[in-house]
């Protein structure tokens, strides 16, 4: 029984090692980053790499405010994904409702016109798609972006998949009592549907602040452009000014830190409702 | 008799059309922008992929020209092959990786929340920001902290990553592994809490170690979970771009030969060079490596679902 427990403080052990190691493998580029955020650019390659600086120097949080217009470029990013997650929530939970709760002449086709294009990537239609854009003077616009983002059949998917785990009963006791549709969907279907509206939450959320082609291809005016392709812009102006470069990464990337942590366990459940099949 | 029928029948064919409009008026608002916007465009790459047009003078149709153009053109077969080398690395690399993250955090342990969000913050860091310090890690100069780690812990000469032609797809394969493993040890988790705890508690009484558990029991129970992971895997790989445009891109975002993958070219077709024809060629090349994958997924789906 003795060599029993032994062995299992042993196996413990080597787990906790190897995760050890692999969680230094994935949070040393972090730490590297906000160590290298606080340096002189002179002071980023010296060797041996000072992990804590003995003199944080803040004043790169400071100046890379006025280097780059990352005020503009933060807020740009912030409009288009809070524009791209409602229209996202709104539009598809609407439409999932109608396909997983309304009889109607078409479901199948329509509902196949969604499944069909799931196996056609953006990139195959991204050209066409942008000339179309731009024959509506939509080149260069930020409704360029959110028309891009808004109509995703993946929303459409969750929704509708969450939506058929809810009894129909529910819905034909409401319309017994006589409730039209649209307040079946307003006042049951929608407030039963957090947790499937917080997973679309999260994936449109990141998807849209870390959108990269999109934004490239079609916004050029710099104070149109978004943190990411700003940012690109500001490594390639200042490829040597290693310390702003890294500040401006960690401010980049505080936004989606936070939406993460605060909302982790739904973005495991998007991920699993994907991969999870009968 | 008759004329009663007709009016009932009337009447419930009028609520019928009425239960239609209401259907399509909560459709409409998604489906109308996904029909201009993304079923509109994916006709017109089909149609585009076989004409000549530069964006503002006339279409001209030619057939499979662009076809043909395009796989005598040095840049695109590079690009098919590098593409084709870096799902051949990434795929299984990250699948074993990802299974065997996902087996030490569905170990009963303390402390596994934190390790599955360290785990699986790469995946949702931006990837310009991450990149950025990649580039800074992976720098050529002998001052780089991996080359150091080269030089220093391993005594081997250190090595120009990105900079040259024989080491920047190693680079992209490193970084794409890197920063996609959480995404699918979430998946593998998901597998793995599905096997029944009862099958390794028998196995237990036979007498099994730990590694014949693992190759008799958890390897065949996450084989559906393992064949959508490959799938996933190998399509994302196809849609690869952004990692090279940032890794291999050089200050311009131009990506030369040895790094170019089949998305940079369409790209470059298309905002670069301005040849549409080709860049919907290719285009639809991409389309059709992808459709072939999702097509082994459905069958290998009713497969499983038979089982």
């Amino acid at each position: 029984m003795k060599s029993k427990k032994t062995n299992r403080i042993i196996g413990q052990t080597i787990v906790y090692v190897l995760l050890i190691l692999l969680a230094l493998l994935m949070l040393v580029p972090f730490v590297w980053m906000i160590s290298a955020s606080l340096k002189f650019n002179k002071d980023v390659f010296v060797i041996p790499f000072e992990w804590i600086p003995k003199a944080p120097r803040w004043q790169n949080y400071i100046d890379i405010w006025t280097k780059i217009p990352l005020a503009k470029f933060t807020l740009n990013t912030a409009k288009l994904t809070i524009i791209v997650t409602l229209l996202q929530l709104l539009t598809s939970s609407f439409a999932a409702y109608a396909f997983a709760k309304l009889e109607f002449k078409g479901r199948n086709l329509l509902f196949l016109a969604y499944v069909a294009t799931i196996a056609v990537p953006w990139q195959v239609y991204m050209v066409p798609q942008f000339m179309f854009m731009r024959s509506l003077h939509l080149a260069d616009t930020h409704l360029a972006i959110i028309i891009l983002q808004a109509f995703s059949a993946f929303g459409v998917f969750l929704m509708r998949q969450f939506y058929e785990g809810i009894p129909d009963s529910l819905c034909e006791a409401a319309r017994i009592d006589g409730m039209s549709e649209y307040e079946i969907y307003a006042k049951i279907m929608l407030p039963l549907s957090k947790p499937a509206l917080s997973t679309l939450i999260i994936f449109t959320f990141v998807n849209t602040w870390n959108d990269f082609l999109g934004p490239l291809i079609y916004l050029t005016t710099e104070s149109k452009k978004t943190l990411q392709i700003g940012l690109k812009m500001f490594i390639s102006q200042y490829s040597a000014e290693y310390g702003l470069i890294m500040a401006a990464s960690v401010l980049s990337l505080i936004p989606v830190f936070i939406v993460f942590i605060s909302l982790q366990k739904y973005f495991v459940a998007g991920i699993t409702a994907g991969s999870v099949k009968g | 008799m008759a004329a009663e029928l007709t009016a009932m029948e009337k009447n419930m064919r009028r609520r019928q059309r009425k239960r239609n409009l209401v259907a399509y008026s909560f459709i409409a608002p998604n489906f109308i922008g996904f029909a201009v916007f993304t079923l509109g465009p994916i006709v017109l790459a089909l149609l585009m992929s076989f004409a000549e047009w530069d964006g503002s003078n006339t279409m001209k149709f030619v057939g499979f020209n662009n076809f043909v153009q395009i796989f005598s053109d040095d840049r695109f077969t590079s690009a098919l092959k590098n593409t084709i080398i870096y799902s051949i690395f990434t795929v299984p690399i990250t699948l074993v990786m990802a299974l065997a993250l996902a087996i030490l955090l569905n170990q009963k342990i303390k402390g596994t929340n934190f390790f599955r969000t360290v785990a699986f913050f790469p995946y949702v860091a931006s990837l310009v920001a991450v990149a950025a310090v990649w580039n800074m890690l992976f720098t050529p100069a002998k001052g780089g902290i991996v080359n150091q780690l080269l030089m220093n812990v391993l005594h081997v000469a250190p090595l120009k990553w990105a900079a040259s032609s024989s080491t920047v797809m190693l680079t992209i394969i490193m970084f794409s592994v890197w920063k996609n493993m959480g995404y699918y040890m979430v998946i593998y988790l998901a597998g793995l809490q599905g096997i029944s705890e009862d099958l390794y508690e028998a196995a237990s009484l036979d007498g099994a170690n730990a590694w014949q558990k693992f190759r008799h029991i958890t390897v065949p129970q996450l084989k559906p979970t393992t064949f959508f992971v490959t799938i996933m895997l190998t399509i994302n790989c196809f849609k690869v771009y952004d990692i090279v445009y940032m890794l291999a891109g050089g200050s311009n975002g131009v990506v030369n030969k040895s790094a170019i993958v089949l998305v940079y070219y369409i790209y470059e077709e298309a905002f670069r060079n301005w040849k549409l024809g080709r860049a919907s060629a290719s285009a639809l090349v991409l389309f059709a490596i992808v459709l072939v994958v999702t097509l082994i997924q459905f069958r290998g789906e009713k497969n499983y679902a038979n089982d």
